[in-house]
Formats: structure tokens, C-alpha cells, sequence
């Protein structure tokens, strides 16, 4: 690496190098065991503290904007399920949802709740995930990232058993589901959704009340709250700075008006909230889905109007965004008029998010770093896209 | 929430000289969009951040759009004067014909911005700037001072569409490394010709593939 | 030179053991084999479930993943190589210490996969290193992975220590090094290394 491409520039554009000398230039990623996946960090150090952090992108930008707009609206689908790779199935729902507004569909009854239980099922293995790892980087290694994967296991046998594909579900469709669910897998669903409570106990007594844990994330990476909302940052990182905004009861997209879940808030802006934020949200997540697989009704999972192949919508342009595990993801698509978009963009919660992780880091010790970029939650293919 | 015209009435009324536009949008979504002048869009900005009644303080998205030069025919109609063999003579005929013309309209750049209210959870409000043209006039305000999540997206706008952004505090390529020297989400990039290997190749990759080998074939030949 | 499979159970009776230094030897290897704990995209989510309790890679002796290359024997390609990701694989790979290998997991790594047509991905990592195990998949199953740990360590078992066919590491004229591709204005410089990537013949 040539030295040039370490320079650490400031936002005057000055080299940050030029102070006294004293400062130590660490370049953390792209290949380290914590960025959770190919991420970089160029660090200035005084001593073991923060004084200057640059992120850099781009290790795994695998084109998909340009390949959506290469491609039909249909073939993008299966491509969305590898923006968020943990969270496939709600990146369908924000491209259809996205597709759907540009060319004025309707989703069925039944549609919608599956697409609620999918949804929120994937919210759950996300944020159990998240724990997990988030503990993984605090060299808790290994135990608690099992309990987690043990229950993700089940959610993804779910997965499989409905859309084919433990991790690329490319289940939902404009208009609707590409399958419906049979009783037996209903059933099933309702046997994981009551035992994961319990499971959810289990690693929260396992956890929560840890000192090492307390000591280790209270009063860390702090995020005010106003600078959070200028800063676009949106899902848990948002509302554990006490911010009340929920795409889901913002927009009242899909049919979450139907059902009784509450917004779990911080209070801090912590590291320590955000990860509680999950974990209560990932309750509420079991609430809903709860209420969805007792109130599903029959009927067509695909709107009989819709068309799929030859797919052509009118020009026009749309944005549409659902509430996704890791914040707000947004497509946004401009339509010429013929069978692929003009224009095909993703609206990355991750990437925006990343914003102010120099902010929340500066003053703090190397070792924070990992856990705060941790309590983010990033995923590099949504990143980078 | 105020619709797009109401909007437009509010900025001029705060911003003289605003010069905003509407720019509607046909398709079902109906999410009509501002046009703002680069030369007023930060004190634009800064109004629909600031106003009480909008309060548009969380900037979600913001997306390049690269426009082609177009190309349009015209039918005209055309006189003009044609020396014609009329009897046996020679004269000097007017004729009035019918001619397709071609006119360049200049393609652009274009950044769109969707802005939401998280104080009163109202949204989204859509405005968009135009560069002068794709080559040179590539300037526009940033719009990072007045929302802080534009700083990322629009330093990508900048390395995937070469969209220059006045005031940005750090602009850098962001997806692709430095030194690298294209523009590869504008629509007339071509890509690097590494088509060597293309089993499965159709359409466009098929016809580049062919095109690859094609020129392998020649320099051989000419090689030998 | 291999001991009659007969003999040595006959021997085995007698409570005596009887091996060649080669079966020894590649035996160690290939019952830990440490992988690099190195992720990339969306397979590196199905490698760490691979290592967890319902995969249990641990019984392969394969469950020691390091972080650092300079202690590890196995490089899993877990993910899309984007170009401006693959000088950083291949300057890993060179810190890698002999004996090493590579499994190209899923097909963005074997060759680019479905983002194969986009500008910055790398149409597959054997352009650049050589690739001992692929496993197809999008991204392949912990299964899928399982097999390619099994096949590797067959491949490990099945090595000559001497003469022609003797692994790199035993080979002193073999190169360790490979070059690493520089970032150039529209492309990666050179586009491939041509020793160890040759343009593969499609029989139809």
C-alpha cells in the first residue's frame, strides 16, 4: 500500500499526519476478524485514543445498481437478496414494495400477512444475530453467537421449507408471494414462534446482567439525538438515541395498522441501548408475529392482475422504503417506460448509518471501535451493494 | 402535509428569487418532484429544513441520474428554391417539402434528493438539481452542511456519476479505488475488454465476447 | 511406498503398527487443516454457520480459524473478489506459510457468479491463485462445505512426498509468491496472471 493511499485527510482537507508526529496511523480492515466482513478503518492514534477515523468502502461493490439497470425488473429480485444477505426476504419486500407504488398494484389479503410473518421472522434472526456478534466482538468468543445461530437455525429451516433457500429466499414477488404457505408450514411457524421466547430469556439472562458487558458498553459511543436525525441514521441505532420513528407506524405500509406492537426507545444513545433495543424489539417482533399467524386469512397469495414476465410499467418514478432489521431501506426506481428501470437505487440504512460512527468513536480506545461499528450492525454487501 | 405546489408558493415566499420548478410525475406514484436552481438550493435546503410547518430534517436519499444527450427528429416543413426542367425550360422552382431534422437536446446530470420530517412524521418531499450539461458543467451545492447523511451518498454520486459537489468537506471517490478514472454507473461507460472466457454469454455479453475473440483472431493473424 | 492394506491389519492384530512416513505425515495435515477466518460476502454467513453446533466443522479438525494468515493452512474465498478487494486476497495468500490451500466457495469466487458482468468483480480468484477446491452454490449449503473440506482432505491424503507430483511446498523451484495485480485507471493490471490462469477450453 502506497503511502499516499493511508493519508488520513481531514474534512479541511489537510493531512491529519501533520500535527507533531505523535500520532499513529492504523489501518484496520479489510481483512480483520471484527469489521464484520471486508471494512476499513483508517485510524489516527494518540495513545490508545481515537483521534481521527476514516471509514473506506468499496471492497465489496459488486455493481448492483448497474446490474439492475441491465436487467429486467423480475431478475432484480433475486438480486436484492444479496444486498442484506441475513436479511433477504425484506429487501424483496422493499423492492416490491418500491415496484408496486411505481406501477399502481395491489397485494392481496393473505399476501400481506405472509409477507408481516416473513418479515418479521427475519427481524428476529437478524437482531439474534446481531447479539451475537456484538458479543463475539467483545471477546465473549463463541458461546453466546451458538445460542444465537441455534435459533436462527430454526427460523432458516422455516425459510427453507416455504421459498427453497435457507439464505436467498427470492420469495416475494409484485403483487404478491411466489408461493403460499400450507397449513403444516403455518403450523410449524406457530411451534418456532412459541418457543422462541423462551430461547430469547435464555440469552438474555445469559448476557444482560454480565458486569463485564455493562462496564464494557454503558456511556459508549454515545449519539445525540439531533445529530442522529441530521445524519439520516434510521432503525435501532435511531431509536436507542430516543428518537420515536418506525417506518412501520410512519408510513403504515403492508398491514402493521392491524397490529399491537409498541416502539422500544433509549435513553443514552449508547452502545448499551442499542444493543437492548434489539433485544426488546425482537420481542415485539414475536408479538406481531403472534397476532399475524392466529389472524391469517385464505385465499390468493398473488394478485390475479399482476404480470410478471414482459413486465413493462409507465414512465413515472417512485421511492418506496419499508422498516428493515438494520434501518430504512429504500428503493427508489424511475421507470422509461421499458421492460428494465431507467434508473435502479438503493437507499443502504447501513451505509448511511456510517456516517457517524467517527462522531460516536472519537475520544474512545481502539477496543471501542470494534464495538461500536458492532452496535451499528453493518452488513457489507448493503454497504458497498 | 402541504402538497408540491404549496410547497413551491412557501419557498418562494421565503426564498426571493428561488426559480423553483415542478416537475411532475405521471406514473401511479404521483411523487411529484421540485426543480431547484443550483445557485439558491442551499438557502432552499436550509428553508425546508428549518420551516416550522415542514420541517423536513431527515434526508433519506439521495440518487444520481445520468440524461443523455437526445437526440430528436423533427418533421419541418422546408422551401427552397430547385432549378427544375419544366416544358423543356430551365426555371427556378420554389417546393415546399417535408424534411425530418435531427436537433441534439444536451443530456445532464441530475441529483435527486427525498427529504422526510421525523418531528412530524410527514414525507417524503422530493426535490432534484441539474448540471448544465455532462462534460464541464458538472457543478452543483452539496447539500451536506445543511443534512449530514448526504455526505457518503453524495461522495458516491460524485465517483459513480462525476457529479462536483461545492462545499462537500471531503470529496473522494468512495466505491472505487483512487486513480481510477471512469465514471461506470453513467450510462455510455463501456467496461474493460476482459471477455477471455464467456461460457455462458447472450445478449450484449455475447455480442463483446464475440467482438473480444474477433480481435484476438486479427492480432494473431497479424502476428504471425 | 504404501504398506499392503492385508498386512498391516495382520500386523494390527499383533498389536504392531505399521505406517510409511507419507500416510504420518499427510495424516496430520489433513486432520488440522486451520482455515483463515477470512469473510468476504454472503457465503461467509453460511462458513460461520458451518462452525457452529449444527454443522460442527470442529469434527474435521478444521475449527481453529485465525486470523491471521501467517498461521493458517486454508484460505476459504467466501464471497465475490471485487477488484479492488483482489490485491488484498493475493497479498494474503502470499503471507500465507506453505502447506496452503484454497476452496473457492460459491460462484462469485469460482467466477464471478451473478455479478460476473459488473465492472469492479473479479471474474473469478484461479485468475490469480490457484484454487484447489470449488463448490458450487449461491451461496452452497454448510453441507456443500463439509464435502469440500472432505475432498480437500482426500486431496491432502493422496499426496506424494517425493518426485514429480510432490507438493508445492516440498518443490524448492515451485513459486511462493504471486504477483500482486495493481489497481491501473480502468482495470486490474494485469487482468490475469497468466501462469496460473489459462482460458479454460468449453467442450459443447
Amino acid at each position: 500500500m502506497s503511502a499516499s493511499e493511508t493519508r488520513l485527510v481531514g474534512r479541511d482537507g489537510a493531512p491529519v499526519m501533520d500535527v507533531d508526529g505523535d500520532l499513529l496511523e492504523v489501518s484496520m480492515g479489510p481483512h480483520h476478524p471484527s469489521t464484520h466482513g471486508v471494512f476499513r478503518m483508517d485510524l489516527a492514534l494518540d495513545g490508545e485514543k481515537i483521534v481521527k477515523l476514516k471509514p473506506v468502502f468499496g471492497y465489496l461493490h459488486r455493481n448492483h445498481e448497474k446490474l439492475g439497470e441491465e436487467h429486467s425488473y423480475l431478475a432484480s429480485m433475486p438480486y436484492t437478496d444479496r444486498l442484506d444477505y441475513i436479511c433477504s426476504l425484506t429487501n424483496n419486500w422493499a423492492y416490491a414494495l418500491a415496484v408496486e407504488k411505481l406501477a399502481g398494484q395491489e397485494v392481496p389479503e393473505r399476501a400481506e400477512y405472509l409477507r408481516v410473518i416473513l418479515g418479521e421472522l427475519t427481524r428476529v434472526q437478524n437482531h439474534i444475530l446481531s447479539v451475537g456478534f456484538l458479543l463475539q466482538d467483545m471477546g465473549a468468543s463463541g458461546t453466546p453467537l451458538m445460542y444465537g445461530f441455534r435459533e436462527r437455525e430454526k427460523i432458516l429451516d422455516l425459510f427453507e421449507s416455504l421459498t427453497g433457500s435457507r439464505m436467498m429466499c427470492n420469495y416475494m414477488r409484485f403483487g404478491g408471494c411466489r408461493v403460499d404457505a400450507s397449513p403444516a408450514w403455518l403450523d410449524g411457524a406457530r411451534a418456532v414462534v412459541a418457543a422462541l421466547p423462551a430461547a430469547v430469556d435464555e440469552l438474555e439472562a445469559l448476557v444482560c446482567t454480565n458486569e463485564i458487558l455493562m462496564a464494557r458498553t454503558q456511556g459508549v459511543g454515545v449519539l445525540p439525538a439531533e445529530l442522529a436525525i441530521n445524519a439520516g441514521i434510521s432503525g435501532p441505532v435511531l431509536r436507542a438515541s430516543g428518537v420515536n420513528y418506525d417506518v412501520r407506524k410512519v408510513d403504515h405500509y403492508g398491514i402493521y395498522d392491524r397490529f399491537d406492537f409498541k416502539v422500544p426507545l433509549g435513553d443514552h444513545g449508547d452502545v448499551y441501548d442499542r444493543f437492548m433495543i434489539r433485544l426488546l424489539e425482537l420481542r415485539q417482533s414475536l408479538r406481531i408475529l403472534e397476532q399475524a399467524l392466529k389472524d391469517i386469512p385464505g385465499g390468493p397469495v398473488m394478485d390475479p392482475k399482476a404480470k410478471l414476465r414482459n413486465f413493462r410499467p409507465k414512465a413515472g418514478e417512485a421511492y418506496g422504503r419499508i422498516e428493515a432489521p438494520k434501518g430504512e431501506l429504500g428503493f427508489y426506481l424511475i421507470s422509461d417506460g421499458g421492460p428494465n428501470p431507467y434508473r435502479y437505487r438503493v437507499r443502504p440504512p447501513t451505509l448511511v448509518n456510517l456516517t457517524v460512527l467517527e462522531d460516536m468513536c472519537l475520544g474512545h480506545n481502539v477496543a471501542d471501535v470494534v464495538l461500536i461499528l458492532g452496535s451499528i450492525d453493518i452488513v457489507l454487501g448493503e454497504v458497498d451493494r | 402535509m402541504k402538497t408540491v405546489e404549496e410547497i413551491k408558493a412557501a419557498i418562494e415566499a421565503a426564498v426571493p428569487g428561488a426559480g423553483v420548478e415542478v416537475v411532475p410525475n405521471p406514473g401511479p406514484a404521483a411523487q411529484h418532484s421540485l426543480l431547484l436552481k443550483p445557485d439558491t438550493a442551499v438557502a432552499v435546503a436550509t428553508f425546508l429544513r428549518d420551516d416550522t410547518e415542514l420541517a423536513l430534517d431527515f434526508l433519506s436519499n439521495v440518487t444520481g441520474v445520468d440524461w443523455l444527450d437526445k437526440e430528436i427528429a423533427e418533421k419541418v416543413k422546408v422551401t427552397r428554391t430547385v432549378a427544375k426542367t419544366v416544358d423543356g425550360q430551365e426555371q427556378q422552382v420554389e417546393e415546399t417539402a417535408e424534411e425530418t431534422q435531427k436537433r441534439v437536446e444536451p443530456g445532464y446530470l441530475e441529483v435527486v434528493y427525498h427529504l422526510y420530517s421525523v418531528a412530524k412524521k410527514h414525507g417524503p418531499v422530493v426535490f432534484r438539481m441539474r448540471t448544465g450539461n455532462r462534460t464541464d458543467m458538472v457543478e452543483l451545492p452539496s447539500m451536506t452542511p445543511v443534512w449530514r447523511s448526504a455526505e457518503f451518498q453524495e461522495r458516491e454520486v460524485f465517483d459513480l456519476y462525476g457529479v462536483a459537489f461545492k462545499g462537500h468537506p471531503d470529496l473522494r471517490r468512495i466505491l472505487m479505488w483512487e486513480g481510477f478514472k471512469d465514471h461506470p454507473m453513467r450510462r455510455d461507460y463501456v467496461e474493460p475488454d476482459d471477455f477471455d472466457y464467456e461460457p455462458t454469454a447472450h445478449d450484449e455479453v455475447l455480442k463483446r465476447a464475440q467482438e473480444h475473440q474477433a480481435a484476438l483472431a486479427a492480432q494473431k493473424g497479424g502476428g504471425e | 511406498m504404501a504398506v499392503d492394506e492385508g498386512l498391516k491389519i495382520e500386523l494390527g492384530k499383533q498389536g504392531v503398527f505399521v505406517t510409511t512416513l507419507q500416510e504420518l505425515y499427510n495424516w496430520g495435515r489433513r486432520s488440522s487443516v486451520w482455515p483463515m477466518n477470512f469473510g468476504l460476502a454472503c457465503c461467509a454467513i453460511e462458513m460461520i454457520a458451518t462452525t457452529m453446533a449444527r454443522y460442527d466443522l470442529a469434527r474435521f479438525g478444521a475449527e481453529v480459524f485465525r486470523p491471521s494468515p501467517r498461521q493458517a493452512d486454508l484460505m476459504i474465498i467466501s464471497g465475490t473478489v471485487t477488484k479492488k478487494m483482489a490485491p488484498q486476497v493475493v497479498r494474503l495468500y502470499n503471507q500465507m506459510g506453505e502447506p496452503r490451500y484454497v476452496i473457492a466457495m460459491g460462484a462469485c469466487a469460482i467466477s464471478g457468479g451473478p455479478f460476473k458482468q459488473g465492472y469492479n468483480v473479479l471474474k473469478g480468484i484461479d485468475r490469480y491463485i490457484p484454487v484447489d477446491v470449488h463448490i458450487p452454490g449461491c451461496p452452497p449449503r454448510p453441507e456443500a462445505l463439509l464435502e469440500a473440506f472432505m475432498t480437500l482432505q482426500k486431496k491432502i491424503d493422496a499426496q506424494h512426498l517425493t518426485g514429480e507430483e510432490r507438493p508445492r511446498h516440498l518443490d524448492a523451484e515451485a513459486p511462493g509468491m504471486f504477483p500482486v495485480p495493481e489497481q491501473g485507471e480502468h482495470d486490474l493490471e494485469p487482468p490475469a496472471n497468466k501462469n496460473v490462469w489459462t482460458v479454460p477450453v468449453v467442450i459443447r
